[in-house]
């Protein structure tokens, strides 16, 4: 019993972790990217080992791969204490609603009725695929 | 959208879930690791399925970076859900696992989340500030 309470406590506080940590990763790789532009357009100008210094040079990047690397270890510690069954759509769909939220707040986005839609029916959808 | 934007969301939607469930059964070989073990949790990358794992999401971050490139998070993220639905659709068809009506229904919704981003606009265009113009959505 007790086992069982701290196991799911652990998964929470894993839940928690990834999904702060992945939206603030999200949202500072996409404004590194956007300050980049299309790499797809850039590497056909100029390399692609120009657009993997640009990338790598880029602050916003090196922090966003930090919080990722932080979100992947908590998903790493997440799954040793309970099922990908719970962990997996429990963060993903928590982290949809927080990345629309932090994309609107941080990076100003048009999030209108669609995206709002799209962010609650996937997270609910993920949620009730752990079923 | 062309035909390379698709190609290069297809590996946003392939590489994640195919690299989340080498992670999964890598680590539950592992087992369960304290947070007072900290080299234990390194350590887990020295286990075959953890560092494939790592390879699939390696491919998963190269094409997620492209696209973040060319589109805005709230359309990439939705869009990149479609791996849950492929991920129920192999274990239906291939592993012939019993995929329950909850799940159909999760199926159906997540569908129509990615249905509803991808028909709308992939960018939120900004004018040059000097145009005091509103933010507007850019169709491509």
């Amino acid at each position: 019993m007790i086992r069982h309470a701290i196991s799911n406590l652990n998964a929470w506080l894993a839940i928690l972790a990834v999904v702060l940590s992945s939206s603030a990763g999200d949202v500072l790789l996409s404004r590194a990217m956007k300050q980049i532009g299309d790499i797809g357009q850039l590497r056909a100008r100029r390399g692609l080992m120009f657009v993997i210094l640009l990338i790598f040079r880029n602050r916003y990047f090196l922090i966003g791969v930090g919080c990722l690397a932080v979100s992947f270890y908590s998903l790493l510690y997440g799954l040793s204490w309970n099922d990908v069954s719970l962990i997996g759509p429990a963060a993903a769909s928590l982290t949809f609603v927080a990345n629309a939220i932090a994309a609107k707040m941080f990076l100003h986005e048009h999030v209108d009725g669609r995206r709002w839609a799209a962010a609650l029916l996937v997270a609910a959808g993920v949620v009730l695929m752990a079923f | 959208m062309n035909f390379r934007k698709y190609l290069v969301l297809a590996g946003v939607t392939v590489f994640a879930p195919v690299g989340d469930s080498l992670l999964s059964y890598g680590m539950k070989q592992v087992g369960n690791i304290s947070l007072r073990d900290f080299g234990g949790l390194l350590l887990a990358i020295s286990n075959p399925w953890v560092a494939l794992g790592i390879v699939f999401l390696l491919g998963f971050f190269a094409s997620y970076m492209s696209a973040l490139s060319w589109a805005d998070l709230t359309y990439v993220l939705p869009a990149s859900s479609l791996g849950y639905v492929l991920l129920a659709l192999i274990a239906k068809f291939a592993l012939h696992e019993k995929v329950s009506v909850m799940r159909w229904l999760g199926i159906a919704l997540v569908s129509s989340g990615v249905g509803f981003v991808t028909s709308g606009p992939e960018k939120t265009h900004r004018p040059p500030r000097n145009t005091g113009d509103s933010v507007v959505a850019e169709h491509s």
